[in-house]
């Protein structure tokens, strides 16, 4: 019972706060709306018993990402107004696109049908004692090893490619070296000299 | 869990699961918030001796009372909204950064079994929790709709953000070692080989305390809050009890990385020897005793070494601590497979 | 060699290990701080605080409003008024000090011929009000009986110096 209650909070909230990501007035409260739904996703994965999953949304999507998010917001200087003006302009065509995905949707739904494998992969239930994430690396790190490792070499590539991209070579830039004003000594900058009375140096 | 036994009887187990979690976490979170009281009181403390001043002594003896006098102090005053501030945020801010904070302690494993919730992702969860932590710092920053607040926001961001990466690859390390997620059951495993810092881990150990100062703003790397070029970062506008929220959510923050330090490196609530008197002790007390332990360099730290420059933070983040658990974490993974010695969960 | 040398030391964290025995050290120090209200700091015989008019042992009071100290006075906190008395001495119908306008330099009791204006010791007269630190004869001579122990023996041990 207390799950069920627990599934629908989290479902009604997920529903609610993607609606006000769309709906809301502001967009940075736009983007904590969608910090929400994550969180509320992030309940729902939780309840269905994928807990690394579940945390690793959180850490990821709301944790990093969204906090990207949120500072490029934050910082954009948004006219609200102005913003609103031209909605009207896209609703024919965004109402398009919502009953073209509506359709396709209803589509996949009505030639629904189970994999043979997934049947049986049903039907077998997780080994007892294993757990979630000990289940899943098994996984990862065996049948789909090289799968991940491709993944992960795509995001090597676009970490590269905005690292290239943004990267300035500029000349008669002069640079500090940390290490070198930590190594230098008193020795090297400073000398004592005794200076004659009416000489100077 | 007595009263869970109590109570399944006649409610049923869901409604007894219920009550009974609700009780323990009322009395964590009571616990808890008493002894962040004393913390408070002895960060000051520590910090004053240092400085060879007395500290907090006026209210109770010794100053003892000292923070409850904050308390309703805080409680009592005038809260202040400024009329450009975005005010649904503006309180929200607070609220988020001390549930939050509070909300971590629930997978905190104080003693062997005591804990709110043993699931099998404790780290992950500590590490998700404290990940989300830096939105109360970046909303109440953006609400207040005000400069200094809006920069001190963007620097805590930064550094929060920078050095989860660092104590993210310190987890691994640690996990790696213990071969599980579960706290307690990293605890477990150190009750087999000895504490994690007198092993392989020790430089982690030094990368995960500094990390954690950075983590929670403490000084060396208080920059959000630099007095003398921020004012006091994003709490500039905030005042009463919304302020009081974002002092605890850092205190309640502070002693969750000390009890994480505790968990991960020093052992948890094992005793310091395996021997027949420490072992009457109760791991509480012990695990207690680590966390002061710990917390007593969190203030040290504070009294003795002086706030770094932004770019030093950044640096030592990226540059330094970022490298060094990276290649530890290739080090550890390689002893475990070189030398087969995996750690076997639920051995004990 | 020293670049190796200072290498290790950084590793080994010896400057924040030093710094800790530093701390440590004042840590256990005995503190510098008084506890102010029970506790006070010495002071010195010449300490300038609240002034005080003071009266010769038969009760009469010193001053007869010479008027040196309103004249001498660099901030013009002291405001005399002066007629003869019955018995034909010289003596004061008003001795108001504005306690704050004075900047407590000391030249009123420096300028006094007869010891008669004096700063005290006493530096705990805060008050709530403006009003309460318009100080009139009255409060003064009040002053000066209350604190007239330790201003006779505070002029006594400066009595060499002079």
């Amino acid at each position: 019972m207390l799950i069920l209650v627990a599934f629908y909070l989290f479902a009604a909230i997920t529903i609610a706060s993607a609606v006000m990501v769309v709906a809301a007035r502001n967009p940075v409260h736009s983007v904590l709306f969608l910090i929400l739904a994550f969180f509320s996703a992030a309940g729902l994965f939780m309840l269905a018993g994928a807990e690394f999953i579940a945390m690793i949304l959180v850490i990821v999507y709301v944790g990093a990402v969204a906090v990207l998010f949120l500072f490029v917001v934050m910082m954009l200087d948004i006219d609200i107004a102005e913003l609103r003006q031209g909605v009207l302009e896209y609703v024919p065509l965004g109402g398009l696109i919502g009953v073209i995905m509506l359709i396709e949707l209803g589509m996949v739904l009505g030639v629904w049908a189970f994999a043979p494998e997934a049947a049986s992969a049903i039907a077998s239930p997780a080994a007892a004692g294993v757990q979630n994430t000990v289940a899943l690396g098994r996984v990862i790190y065996s049948d789909y090893i090289y799968v991940f490792q491709a993944c992960g070499l795509v995001l090597l590539v676009a970490m590269i490619g905005a690292i290239v991209l943004t990267l300035r070579e500029r000349p008669g830039v002069r640079r500090q070296s940390i290490a070198k004003q930590v190594a230098r000594r008193r020795a090297d900058g400073v000398e004592l000299k005794d200076v004659k009375p009416g000489q100077g140096l | 869990m007595l009263l869970y036994d109590t109570l399944k009887d006649w409610l049923g187990n869901e409604w007894a699961w219920l009550i009974s979690q609700a009780v323990s976490i009322l009395l964590l979170i009571v616990v808890l918030l008493v002894m962040i009281a004393y913390i408070l009181l002895a960060d000051r403390k520590i910090w004053a001796a240092v400085q060879l001043r007395r500290g907090p002594n006026v209210v109770g003896a010794f100053g003892l009372l000292q923070s409850f006098a904050d308390l309703f102090k805080f409680a009592l005053k005038e809260a202040v909204i400024p009329a450009g501030a975005n005010k649904v945020v503006f309180l929200l801010a607070p609220m988020i950064t001390v549930t939050l904070a509070l909300g971590a302690w629930a997978v905190v494993p104080m003693a062997d079994g005591w804990v709110i919730a043993d699931i099998n992702v404790g780290i992950l969860y500590i590490f998700a929790v404290s990940s989300l932590g830096v939105y109360g710092i970046i909303m109440g920053g953006w609400a207040s709709n005000s400069k200094y607040p809006f920069l001190g926001a963007l620097r805590s961001a930064a550094q929060m953000v920078s050095y989860e990466v660092s104590i993210g690859f310190v987890l691994i390390t640690v996990l790696l070692w213990a071969g599980s997620l579960n706290l307690s059951e990293i605890v477990h495993q150190q009750a087999l080989h000895g504490w994690n810092v007198f092993s392989i881990l020790f430089p982690m150990f030094i990368i995960f305390f500094i990390s954690a100062l950075a983590e929670t703003n403490r000084p060396p790397f208080d920059l959000p809050e630099a007095e003398s070029e921020l004012v006091a970062g994003y709490q500039v506008e905030y005042s009463s009890t919304p302020y009081l929220l974002f002092m605890l959510g850092e205190y309640v923050n502070i002693v969750l990385m000390c009890a994480m330090t505790t968990i991960l490196f020093l052992g948890g609530w094992l005793p310091p020897l395996n021997i027949e008197i420490f072992n009457a002790v109760p791991g509480i007390v012990w695990f207690v005793i680590k966390v002061w332990i710990v917390f007593f360099m969190f203030a040290m730290v504070k009294a003795i070494v002086p706030r770094y420059r932004y770019d030093q933070l950044m640096r030592l983040g990226w540059k330094v601590f970022l490298p060094i658990s990276l290649l530890w974490v290739v080090l550890v993974a390689g002893y475990l497979v070189s030398t087969g010695n995996f750690p076997v969960v639920g051995a004990s | 060699m020293a670049w190796l040398d200072r290498s290790a030391r950084a590793i080994f964290l010896t400057d924040f290990i030093g710094g800790f025995v530093v701390g440590m050290k004042y840590f256990f120090k005995p503190k510098a701080t008084i506890n102010y209200p029970f506790e006070k700091g010495p002071l010195s015989p010449r300490f300038r605080g609240e002034h005080a008019l003071r009266r010769y042992a038969n009760g009469e009071e010193r001053c007869i409003a010479c008027k040196l100290c309103e004249a001498i006075c660099p901030a013009q906190a002291i405001t005399i008024e002066a007629e003869p008395r019955d018995d034909g001495s010289r003596r004061t119908t008003r001795y108001d000090i504005d306690m704050l306008k004075c900047i407590y330099c000391g030249f009123c009791q420096e300028a006094c011929p007869v010891d008669a204006i004096v700063e005290g010791p006493n530096f705990e007269f805060a008050a709530e009000t403006r009003e309460e630190l318009m100080y009139d004869k009255d409060k003064l001579l009040a002053n000066g009986d209350r604190w007239e122990r330790e201003i006779a023996r505070n002029l006594e041990l400066d009595a060499p110096y002079r």
